[in-house]
């Protein structure tokens, strides 16, 4: 600290005297990525961020849905050899894999990253270079896992990896290693983005939003990260025991050495069940917010669906045994079980409810994005009236690992979760792109889906009730189960199909579509008060919040006095949203780039040797000291009433 | 479902290695378990049915208000609001005495199998092994034990109380027809009741992933009168008879003197190989391979000339031999019956 006293600068503030295109080109300055390819890795604004994210997940539900493709082909007849047991069971897992942390949780990651902010209306998240981290970790786990299988060690065990299968007696060789190490490459990914979404939407709200007048999808978003946050620490210690199991020899799931096979579900289905509703609590937050916008009403039963959101998001974390109602613990345990997993139920109905009651009592507007809550809702109902089917124990011991349950997670997962998305995507595409989306192709699309998506699925649940167990790579002849089979197989052809028509739309629209107004539906959320798509800094002024429909009110507030030439935001209180410091935003880097391979050598070398937990370690902490090296930045100044 | 029984008789061919349904109900646990499921599924389509009534009515009035008030933007009247806000907790209320209901009846049922089972069950023990299942009837008498592999044979009309053991990953044994699933787990002792009501011949199949052949790890399951059991007991706890015949002999022969009887028992013979499937009735069974083939003498040639290309990854060895000494254990494997 020098004795002498520096003369407060003036800094440049925007104000009502300082604003349109001057504004905007100082604005732009500060606040966009560099150029070329240096700039592109140094990124950390979150419209970049998040559009990567959203593109490497579509990317690996392509991939998944190619596995998906295969198995059907050899599920369609019966005593089918077209491929292998060994090399099915890597396929399967790597499905149920892929989907469930590289393309489900992810995909709902990259929607939050974009959108949170602009609803907020503010100008990054908090953390932005933890973000930038997150997806490099993120693209890492998902490369290093598809290499693996590529060069033909990918997991066999099962996307669930139960012990002692997955362990070292029953499972040579390095493809479970990679599979666990994947899993803390995605969980340490989803956890730097909880915790950036979760201080984001608590302290960079804009004044006046108050958590009541938060936008339902942020609520979801807020409740969904608290989830990961307590849900991912255990399914991360259950995969670093089982890598230390198969690595250093310890006992930790090893029955004969007083280890138990059973923690390993215990530990694994207490992040397992949450993680469904990670998935499906931000599709519910695109379905209330699709439908306020087409019906040109508020989502009927606001405080009746946030308080929803926060029941499911507690229930899900006292649900998890209802995965191991075949594992013989006690039984007047499963009793509880049972009533909290139909308890779940409620919540999920009071949701439908308002959702239903917001488009009776509003003036729907039927374009593509409405058209897949519809449904989303004819088909999700389905998933969850199964659901409440194998919450029962005595029908669970029968219907329990049958393709009944894959059936009802199809449902609830496609019917539930990306049904919504491709809805969101659709709405929000002029926002993410400046264009729009064909409303012809997207209507072909959608019934295209929704058609062969019932083809598909439906007949599960039958030949699960005719006792076809999952994760068969064939079947015998004479079952009965042949033109159920079958009939799943076309639907998951022309399913497929109308995925891949969904992606060359958003191609086609990225050239070709119309561009967009920045608010072409007339929605009242805050992300579309900014240009479609939105510039660098997103609000030339921050906007000021009086209900939880600001674009529908005639009068605009803004505040003034962030500055212009630093990267600076507002940060507000974590309840009411009152203005309380301007603080400086992060700055591009490469160090999260940097830190990121730094922490893929680690984690990968350390499926090879234990030692290269140490030997790791500095190149870790050295890129980690220059990341967070002290700045001479600015502190943060209070706000000037 | 029990409309759905004859179809699923229908469709379940000539090639059938007997029925594998949750429809059948064929035993006093899968009844139980049944009649929930009716209650279930009844309760649920009806719960379906309202809500596509409610969301094609809201379709409809949505597309009128559309119609008739177009350009307004804003909620209706606080008045109208305050109706759905009653509509939404008498749903919510609904939904919970309906979600109340199913939890008490499934209480009831799971009080009821938990109650279902006898005070003299026939015991039984399943062993679960990569991937084929070991049986034993268990009798206080050790001559009267009877030791057996991928078959369960049991008296109709009398309970059977199977204790579930794992020597390697978990499994779970599953017969739809008869009752619910109940998972095999190394280091634990699990049980399962079971209390067959008609005879039949069914399939159960291993429903827990243990590893590459987890698809072909059936269980032939055969319910049959109090008197037939009794005489298949009988049959199991005499030798089989030795082999005569030149082929036959020199089967047995090969059979005790190569790899064979060092993996697998035939009893009253010096083979009491004990980490695969005990052969001595091998051919009185329906199946050979855990299902995966009809027991004849050519199939059972074949898995001896290659049992990896019949059940890739089992741990069953290719035993190189010629084609006469083929010949020559399929003749001798016959015998055993």
């Amino acid at each position: 600290m020098t004795a002498k006293k520096k003369k407060p600068r003036e800094y440049l503030r925007d104000g009502p005297d300082f604003t349109g295109a001057p504004l905007h080109e100082k604005l732009s300055e500060t606040w966009r990525d560099g150029p070329g390819l240096i700039g592109w890795i140094k990124s950390v604004d979150h419209k970049s961020i998040g559009k990567r994210y959203l593109v490497t997940a579509m990317v690996f539900l392509a991939l998944g849905g190619v596995l998906a493709a295969l198995m059907r082909l050899q599920l369609s007849g019966a005593e089918q050899e077209i491929i292998g047991p060994d090399r099915y069971n890597q396929i399967f897992t790597m499905h149920g894999t892929t989907m469930m942390f590289l393309f489900a949780v992810p995909v709902m990651d990259a929607m939050a990253i974009y959108l949170v902010p602009l609803m907020l209306g503010t100008r990054n998240t908090a953390f932005p270079r933890l973000n930038a981290f997150s997806y490099w970790m993120y693209l890492a786990g998902g490369s290093l896992l598809w290499v693996a299988f590529v060069l033909n060690i990918g997991p066999d065990a099962g996307w669930f990896s139960y012990t002692p299968l997955s362990g070292p007696e029953y499972s040579l060789g390095k493809r479970i290693d990679v599979w666990a190490q994947m899993v803390t490459f995605t969980e340490v990914a989803a956890l730097a983005v909880a915790v950036s979404l979760t201080a984001t939407i608590l302290k960079k709200r804009a004044p006046g939003m108050t958590l009541a007048r938060m936008p339902i999808f942020v609520w979801s978003i807020l409740v969904v990260s608290l989830m990961v946050i307590f849900s991912m620490p255990s399914v991360a210690t259950a995969s670093g025991m089982l890598l230390s199991d198969r690595l250093v020899g310890t006992q930790f799931y090893n029955s004969y050495e007083y280890g138990d096979s059973l923690l390993w579900q215990h530990l694994f289905w207490f992040f397992g069940h949450p993680e469904v509703y990670i998935i499906f609590l931000p599709a519910a937050g695109f379905v209330s917010e699709i439908v306020q916008a087409y019906t040109g009403r508020r989502t009927f039963g606001y405080t009746a669906i946030v308080l929803a959101l926060c029941a499911t998001g507690l229930l899900a974390f006292g649900l998890w045994v209802h995965h191991m109602f075949t594992t013989g613990l006690p039984r007047l345990g499963y009793a509880f079980y049972t009533a909290a997993s139909m308890a779940v139920a409620i919540p999920a109905g009071i949701q439908i409810f308002c959702w239903i009651a917001t488009i009776w009592t509003g003036r729907p507007r039927f374009m593509v994005p409405l058209l897949w809550v519809i449904g989303f809702i004819v088909t999700f109902v389905i998933g969850g009236l199964s659901g409440v089917m194998l919450a029962s124990v005595p029908l669970d011991l029968q219907v329990h690992d049958t393709y009944f349950v894959v059936a009802h997670f199809h449902y609830v997962l496609i019917g539930g979760a990306v049904f919504p998305l491709l809805g969101a995507i659709t709405y929000w595409f002029p926002k993410f792109a400046g264009r729009l989306m064909s409303e012809r192709l997207g209507r072909i699309g959608f019934w295209l889906s929704f058609l062969s998506f019932h083809a598909t699925f439906f007949p599960m649940h039958i030949v699960g009730l005719q006792g076809m167990p999952r994760r068969v790579y064939t079947y015998p002849a004479g079952m009965g189960w042949e033109t159920f089979n079958l009939i799943s197989s076309i639907g998951a052809v022309v399913f497929a199909a109308s995925v891949a028509l969904f992606a060359v739309n958003m191609l086609l629209s990225l050239r070709k579509g119309e561009r967009a107004a920045d608010n072409p539906w007339g929605a009242p959320g805050l992300e579309w008060a900014t240009a479609s798509p939105p510039a660098p800094y997103n609000f030339a002024h921050i906007p000021i919040v009086a209900d939880n429909s600001p674009l529908w009110n005639e009068e605009r507030p803004v505040a003034y006095g962030l500055r212009v030439e630093d990267r600076e935001m507002i940060v507000t209180t974590a309840v009411e949203a009152w203005p309380d410091v301007r603080e400086p935003s992060p700055e591009p880097t490469a160090w999260p780039l940097i830190a990121a391979l730094a922490t893929t050598v680690l984690f990968v070398a350390s499926i090879f040797t234990p030692w290269a937990l140490v030997i790791g370690a500095p190149p870790v902490a050295a890129a980690l000291v220059a990341w967070f090296w002290p700045k001479r930045h600015h502190e943060g100044e209070p706000v000037i009433e | 479902m029990k409309r759905a029984a004859p179809l699923l008789l229908v469709l379940c061919g000539a090639g059938c290695g007997g029925s594998q349904s949750v429809a059948g109900r064929d035993g006093v646990q899968g009844a139980l378990i049944g009649g929930l499921f009716d209650v279930f599924l009844w309760t649920t389509a009806a719960v379906y049915l309202f809500v596509l009534a409610y969301l094609a009515l809201a379709l409809v009035r949505g597309r009128r208000h559309r119609r008739d008030r177009a350009g307004a933007q804003g909620e209706p009247a606080a008045q109208a609001e305050r109706i759905w806000h009653i509509g939404l907790i008498a749903f919510a209320g609904a939904t919970a005495l309906i979600l109340a209901g199913l939890t008490v009846a499934t209480w009831l049922t799971d009080r009821a199998l938990a109650e279902a089972g006898d005070a003299a069950p026939l015991e039984i023990e399943v062993i679960g092994h990569q991937w084929w299942w070991e049986v034993r009837y268990q009798d206080p008498v050790a001559s009267r034990i009877v030791r057996t592999a991928n078959e369960l044979h049991l008296p109709a009309g009398r309970a059977a109380h199977i204790t579930l053991k794992s020597t390697d990953v978990i499994h779970s044994l599953w017969i739809p027809n008869l009752a619910g699933k109940q998972d095999l787990i190394p280091g634990r002792i699990a049980d399962l009741s079971l209390h067959p009501l008609r005879t039949g011949v069914f399939r159960a199949q291993c429903a827990e992933f243990c590893g590459l052949q987890h698809a072909r790890m059936a269980l032939d399951v055969t319910v049959e009168t109090p008197a037939e059991f009794a005489r298949w007991y009988d049959a199991q706890l005499v030798p089989p008879p030795a082999p005569t015949g030149g082929a036959a002999l020199a089967g047995f022969a090969l059979f005790q003197n190569r790899q064979c009887a060092s993996c697998h028992a035939v009893a009253g013979t010096p083979a009491s190989g004990m980490v695969a499937p005990d052969l001595s009735h091998v051919a009185s069974r329906r199946t050979i391979a855990a299902g995966t083939l009809p027991t004849t003498r050519d199939n059972l040639m074949a898995w001896v000339a290659d049992p990896q290309a019949v059940k890739p990854g089992n741990n069953m060895p290719k035993v190189p031999l010629t084609e006469a000494e083929l010949a020559a254990l399929g003749a001798y494997l016959e015998t055993l019956k």
